[in-house]
C-alpha cells in the first residue's frame, strides 16, 4: 500500500517539473535547466511506475525496449544536423502519437466491456484515433521538410480530407456505443485515421510547416493526455494536457502571425489560393542587380544594417558565412543586428537555432516589432533566402493570399538587397513586389556562395 | 478528472504565453519531450502483458522503443539546441 502513495507523490513530483520545465524553458538564461528539470521528472515517473506499480512485470522486455529506444534516439538527436531539426522534432512526435496509438489497440483488444460503459471505449478511441492521425501527419511532414515529399494538392480534396475524418470518426463513436469488442473494425478505423494523417498534411505547403508540427505536436499530448484517463494516471493526464493545451496556444499565435485561421491550416487549403494573384505584380517595373563589389562598399560604408534570414540561409548552410560577415562589418563600424521574423524558416524559432549554432550574439537578434521600429534609419537590409516575409504585399494588396501577415518592412529602410538563387517566388507561390521597388536590388546566386564573395570584397576594401 | 484536466489547460496557456518568439523551437522540443509521457502507458502495457499474450507482447515492445525514442530524443535535441544558447552567452 505504501508503494502507491509514493507512486502518487512521484506523479505529482513528475507533474510539477513538467510545469517547472516549461516555464523555465521560456526564458533564455533559465531554459537549459527546465529542460533538464523536466527530463528529471520524467525519469523518476518512469523508475517510480516501473518499481512501484506492483502490476507490472516483464522487466527484461521493459529494459530491453528502454535500452533500444534510447540509444537510437541519443544517437538520432546528436547526429542530426542543426538544419535538420524540425525534421528530427517532427520524427520524434510521430513516435510518440504512435506510441500512443500502440497502446490504445492494445487496450482495446483487452479491453472489459461489461465495465465502465461507452466512455471508456471512447476514451481508447479518442487515443488511437487522434495517436494515428499525430503519427502519420508528422511521417508526412519529416518527408517534406526532407525534401523527399512535394506538396500534393487535387481539387476537391477539403472534402474528401473531411468525409475521410468523418469516417474515421464515425467508426470510433460506433465502435464506442457498440461498446462490444471488434477488433477488425478497430484496425479499419486506424487505418482511417492513418490515412487521415497523410491526407491531412500532403496539400500543406512549406509556409504553414511550422504551425502544422506545433498543431501535431499537441494533438500528440492530447492522446497522451488520453492515455491517461484510459489508466487513471495523472502524470500522463497533466503531462498530456499541458502540451496539449501549451502545443494549441503556441499553433494560434503562429496561425495570428500569418494571419491564416486554424481552420484553414485543419482544413489543408494553403497553396491552392496562390495561383490566383500570381499575375498582379507583372509590369511592375525593372528589377535591378546589385555587383558583389558594389554590394561590399555599400555595406561597408554603412552605419546601420539588418540582415533578414529566411529559409534559404538554413538550406545553403551559410549561418557561418553570415555570422563572419557581421563580424567584419562590426570590425569597420557597421553596426549590424538580425531581423527576425516569426514564421521564418521552416520552424518558428528556426532561424534563431540556426544563427545561434554561428555563434551569433544572443542580443543581435530582434524579434519583428522591434526591427521594425528601427527600419526607417536603417541604411540596408540585406535580406538572405527570405521571400514572403518580407512582402509588402501583405500590406497593400487585399486580393493577395499573404494579406494581412505582418511582415518585417525592409522596403521602409534606405536600401534593400535581396540575395537569392533566381527570380522565383516564395513558398506562398507569389511574385513578391519588393524586387521591383526603386531602393531594391537584386544579389543572385547561392546564398552561401554569394555570401563568400562579400565576405571577400570586404576584407578587401 | 476533470477539475485536474481544466487546471492543466489553464496552466499551459499561461506558461506559453509568455514565451519571446526566439525561443519557440526550443519550447516545441521541450513540449515534444514532455508528451512523451505516453511511454508511462506502454510500460503498463508490457508490464501487464501475460505470458501467452503474443501480441501484447510484441506490440508493448514496440511502444516502449516508441516512447523512449520521443522522451530521450526530444529532451536531447532541446538539450543540443540550449546548448548552443548558452554558448554565445558568454
Amino acid at each position: 500500500m505504501i508503494n502507491f502513495y509514493v507512486l502518487a507523490l512521484i506523479y505529482l513530483i513528475g507533474s510539477i517539473t513538467f510545469v517547472l520545465g516549461l516555464k523555465m524553458l521560456s526564458h533564455p538564461e533559465s531554459a537549459r535547466k527546465g529542460n533538464l528539470i523536466a527530463a528529471g521528472g520524467m525519469t523518476i515517473a518512469i523508475f517510480g511506475t516501473i518499481f512501484l506499480d506492483k502490476s507490472i512485470g516483464n522487466y527484461l522486455w521493459i529494459f530491453g525496449g528502454i535500452v533500444i529506444g534510447s540509444i537510437i534516439g541519443t544517437f538520432a538527436a546528436k547526429k542530426v544536423k542543426m538544419t535538420a531539426m524540425p525534421q528530427m522534432v517532427s520524427m520524434f512526435n510521430g513516435m510518440g502519437g504512435a506510441c500512443a496509438a500502440v497502446i490504445s489497440i492494445v487496450e482495446y483488444s483487452k479491453h472489459d466491456f461489461s465495465h465502465g460503459g461507452p466512455w471508456a471505449v471512447a476514451t481508447i478511441m479518442a487515443g488511437m484515433l487522434i495517436g494515428s492521425v499525430s503519427f502519420a501527419g508528422s511521417m508526412i511532414a519529416f518527408g517534406k521538410l526532407n525534401g523527399n515529399i512535394g506538396d500534393k494538392v487535387f481539387p476537391g480534396q477539403k472534402f474528401i480530407n473531411l468525409v475521410i475524418l468523418l469516417t474515421g470518426l464515425g467508426i470510433g463513436v460506433y465502435l464506442a456505443l457498440q461498446n462490444f469488442g471488434n477488433n477488425t473494425l478497430l484496425l479499419i478505423a486506424t487505418a482511417v485515421a492513418l490515412f487521415y494523417g497523410v491526407m491531412f498534411v500532403m496539400p500543406i505547403g512549406g509556409a504553414d510547416m511550422p504551425v502544422v508540427i506545433s498543431l501535431l505536436n499537441s494533438f500528440t499530448g492530447v492522446a497522451a493526455a488520453f492515455g491517461g484517463f484510459m489508466y487513471n494516471n495523472q502524470v500522463m493526464l497533466t503531462g498530456g494536457i499541458l502540451v496539449g493545451s501549451a502545443g494549441t496556444i503556441l499553433t494560434i499565435l503562429m496561425c495570428k502571425a500569418m494571419n491564416r485561421s486554424l481552420f484553414n491550416v485543419i482544413a489543408g487549403a494553403f497553396g491552392t489560393a496562390g495561383g490566383a494573384s500570381a499575375g498582379a505584380a507583372s509590369d511592375k517595373g525593372t528589377v535591378k542587380e546589385i555587383s558583389v563589389s558594389d554590394a561590399a562598399v555599400l555595406l561597408a560604408y554603412s552605419k546601420k544594417v539588418f540582415i533578414v534570414p529566411g529559409y534559404g540561409l538554413a538550406v545553403a548552410q551559410a549561418q557561418h558565412t553570415c555570422h563572419e560577415l557581421e563580424k567584419l562589418l562590426e570590425e569597420k563600424g557597421v553596426e549590424v543586428k538580425y531581423a527576425i521574423h516569426p514564421v521564418a524558416g521552416r520552424m518558428p524559432g528556426h532561424m534563431n537555432v540556426l544563427l545561434a549554432e554561428a555563434d551569433v550574439p544572443y542580443d543581435k537578434l530582434l524579434e519583428m516589432e522591434d526591427a521594425n521600429g528601427e527600419m526607417p534609419n536603417t541604411d540596408v537590409s540585406v535580406i538572405i533566402g527570405a521571400n514572403d516575409v518580407v512582402n509588402p504585399a501583405a500590406r497593400s494588396d487585399k486580393s493577395s493570399p499573404i494579406y494581412g501577415m505582418p511582415i518585417i518592412d525592409v522596403d521602409k529602410s534606405q536600401n534593400v538587397i535581396v540575395m537569392k538563387r533566381s527570380m522565383a517566388s516564395g513558398y506562398a507561390g507569389i511574385d513578391n513586389e519588393l524586387f521591383y521597388y526603386p531602393n531594391n536590388r537584386m544579389l543572385f546566386g547561392d546564398a552561401k556562395a554569394s555570401l563568400q564573395k562579400l565576405v571577400a570584397e570586404v576584407k578587401a576594401l | 478528472m476533470i477539475y485536474i484536466v481544466i487546471l492543466s489547460v489553464f496552466l499551459g496557456v499561461e506558461v506559453i504565453s509568455h514565451v519571446p518568439s526566439v525561443l519557440h523551437t526550443p519550447l516545441m522540443s521541450g513540449a515534444n519531450a514532455i508528451h512523451g509521457v505516453v511511454i508511462i502507458g506502454a510500460i503498463i502495457v508490457m508490464g501487464r502483458a501475460e505470458p501467452d499474450n503474443y501480441a501484447a507482447i510484441v506490440l508493448g515492445f514496440f511502444s516502449v522503443i516508441l516512447g523512449t525514442l520521443n522522451v530521450v530524443g526530444g529532451f536531447v535535441v532541446t538539450d543540443r539546441m540550449l546548448e548552443m544558447f548558452k554558448k554565445k552567452k558568454k
